[in-house]
């Protein structure tokens, strides 16, 4: 494995900061769970083992409960909280916790209520960034904030993942559905570098590309919601792909087919990501709300807000990969 | 003087509850309701005239009568009621529809027109946004079907607005109708002792209760109320939104999933022994869902539904009986479980949390 372009010299830097990362929930779900009842996962405090168990199944049936008799709502993007809540989110976490590891840092940047747009670069292959940075922002927030992420148009076309995207919150990347949430004082997540920085090869790693046509600039200058950029660095290793199948991803119908050093030839077993070491920083907001009305229509401005933005993550990305120690650790 | 109500399509259920809805309104003087076929319904005193609309006796109608609000509903998906062939469907909507906008525009007397539409215009597609409003422009227009019907209606609906700006015009595009007495060809696959849906798809419904969809409608046929205007196109749904997935829960039907072709085969094999409408745009609806935004409804139109999404959809439950697996037997299932393990599942709310941690 190659190490990233730009040399980590970071000798005189502490260990890891363990003790910077913000913790919000006290106990973690232990892992061998009943696989049938997911568990509210809640702090067991000073209660005795049996009557947490106790507490933990009950829960679970009440949950059992609700959803095979169809009592719970799902709000009109498809967004099923409780779902959510109970079963992706533990799905995700432990990848979240650890098998990356992630590190989460500038989680006061983002409001405590009110929307708010989220920016962050794309990597991966898979885009496994947008479902951390999901739990990053539900766990490590104190308000325990939803991150509704814009997904692309491929994603609603799949059967099974255009279901489950849904279910988590997720929509298509259009201005309209953006606007909504926004409107809505929801978390906004998206990723403008789409395909481009998802499917880009391995040599230009953590290089952003261009970030589409601005548009997400003007949808949050619309809804005078400010703007959060946001670093993610160990998405780019997990898969690290060495080439593009053009001829197979065109018969697909898929933007690119990755072939990475274990991918296709190991089968399944290729696709299991590198555990990589992830750090998410989310920076300044940047305001929008001090603009006319008439400044979502300026192209000038939108493409300075654009470039600011992309600059910001793009600077902050070389702070972080320079302190970081390895790619794996 | 009161005012001379022509409605199309009175031999539809919704139709007819309509005809007998506004008679009672009391700036009606006269009902003339007209119809293809005899209604198997009683109409109140409202004059029944059977003649084809896809015929140019209508305008003799409108003549003869001097109506001044025409409420043209025989636009429709051709569910079980109204039987005949598809193409016959499509002929009333659409020939039918020009051969009322015709005889309208020559009437002196017409000064209001309610169109019954649908939101399948907005087609449905992956590419689309989340939700539609009035203004919105489809990804992919429908193909065929109902849908097609209805976006060929408006335009021209939209071309009769042009033409005569005295007419007050009135759009009304309804989400899926649902209730007691529906007879669409949702109902129909609600009704279905096992549901067929498309795998890996869970579709986002929205339901308008007839109850209301009456209600609206006698709303655009008046005079609009202060503060409100009754003219330009309208989404009409209830509030909230279902799975297909919950709908099937609480409806106690069991689903099976199909891939999506297995589903346009099983589809035509049961129209093909008559069970049941299982159109290429239902499909696509059970695919991919639709909802609309419904703010210039409550905004500009004054018109607040009774009943939300899930209540229209209990409603409509409680009128087709037991399903297979009731959800309160599948409730109960959870609850014996919960006995088994001696934790007390129902009380497990917010307050029910410490009595169980107590335990």
């Amino acid at each position: 494995m190659a190490d990233a372009k730009v040399i980590p010299f970071d000798e005189e830097r502490p260990r890891r900061r363990v003790a910077g990362t913000r913790r919000v929930r006290a106990v973690p779900a232990p892992a061998g769970e009943a696989a049938a009842e997911p568990a509210v996962a809640e702090p067991a405090g000073a209660e005795s083992g049996g009557a947490a168990w106790d507490r933990r199944i009950a829960g679970g049936l009440a949950f059992l409960r609700r959803r095979v008799t169809g009592d719970y709502e799902v709000d009109e993007f498809g967004y099923d909280k409780e779902l959510t809540d109970q079963v992706l989110m533990s799905m995700m976490r432990p990848l979240f916790d650890k098998y990356f590891r992630v590190e989460v840092k500038g989680i006061e940047n983002i409001p405590a209520e009110g929307g708010a747009l989220i920016v962050a670069n794309h990597s991966g292959t898979l885009p496994l960034d947008g479902l951390m940075m999901q739990v990053a922002v539900h766990d490590h927030h104190p308000a325990q904030r939803h991150l509704r992420l814009l997904a692309a148009d491929l994603v609603f076309m799949l059967p099974v993942v255009n279901e489950l995207a849904r279910k988590a919150g997720h929509t298509l990347a259009c201005s309209e559905d953006a606007q909504r949430l926004l409107e809505a004082g929801e978390l906004v997540g998206v990723m403008p570098e789409g395909f481009k920085g998802i499917g880009k090869p391995f040599g230009d790693r953590y290089k952003l590309q261009r970030f589409g046509r601005g548009g997400f600039v003007s949808t949050a200058l619309r809804a005078g919601t400010p703007i959060v950029p946001c670093s993610i660095v160990g998405a780019e290793e997990i898969y690290p792909m060495v080439g593009n199948a053009k001829t197979v991803a065109r018969l697909l119908g898929i933007p690119y087919f990755p072939i990475t050093p274990t991918f296709p030839w190991l089968g399944p077993l290729g696709a299991v990501p590198l555990p990589t070491k992830w750090t998410i920083q989310f920076g300044e907001p940047i305001a929008t709300d001090g603009y006319p009305p008439e400044a979502a229509e300026d192209p000038m401005l939108m493409f300075n807000l654009t470039d600011e933005v992309r600059e910001q993550i793009q600077h902050t990305l070389y702070k972080l990969l320079v302190q970081r120690r390895s790619v794996f650790f | 003087m009161g005012k001379v109500v022509l409605v199309t399509g009175a031999a539809r259920q919704l139709g007819g509850r309509f005809v007998r809805r506004v008679q009672r309104d009391p700036e009606v003087d006269r009902v003339i309701a007209v119809d293809a076929v005899a209604p198997p319904h009683r109409l109140g005193s409202a004059e029944f005239i059977r003649t084809d609309i896809r015929q140019s006796s209508i305008a003799r109608v409108l003549a003869e009568h001097a109506v001044d609000t025409v409420v043209h509903l025989a636009v429709t998906g051709g569910g079980a009621g109204a039987g005949g062939a598809g193409s016959a469907v499509k002929e009333t909507n659409v020939i039918g529809t020009m051969q009322l906008l015709g005889a309208c525009q020559k009437s002196p007397t017409v000064r209001r027109l309610v169109v019954k539409s649908s939101t399948s215009v907005y087609g449905g597609a992956s590419r689309d946004p989340a939700v539609f409003t009035e203004t919105t422009q489809p990804k992919s227009l429908p193909a065929g079907g109902f849908a097609k019907d209805a976006v060929e209606v408006e335009s021209y609906v939209r071309g009769f607005a042009r033409r005569r700006p005295d007419v007050a015009v009135c759009v009304l595009r309804f989400a899926n109708i649902l209730g007691p007495y529906a007879d669409s060809a949702l109902a129909e696959y609600f009704s279905m002792p096992v549901m067929p849906t498309v795998l890996g798809y869970d579709p986002r419904l929205q339901f308008v209760h007839e109850d209301d969809v009456l209600d609206v409608l006698r709303l655009a046929a008046g005079e609009p109320r202060r503060g409100t205007l009754n003219s330009g196109t309208f989404n009409i749904a209830g509030d909230g939104v279902l799975l297909l997935s919950q709908c099937a829960r609480r409806l106690g039907r069991p689903t099976v999933p199909l891939l999506l072709p297995a589903v346009t085969w099983v589809g035509s094999a049961l129209r093909a022994v008559g069970v049941t409408d299982f159109s290429p745009e239902q499909i696509r609806l059970l695919t991919h869902g639709r909802v609309v935004e419904t703010s210039q409804m409550r905004e500009v139109l004054g018109f607040k539904p009774m009943y939300t999404t899930a209540e229209t959809f209990s409603d409509f439950a409680r009128s087709r009986g037991k399903g297979l697996l009731p959800p309160e037997r599948a409730g109960q299932a959870v609850d014996r479980v919960a006995a088994a393990l001696k934790v007390d599942s129902l009380n497990v709310g917010v307050a029910g949390a410490e009595e169980g941690a107590q335990r």
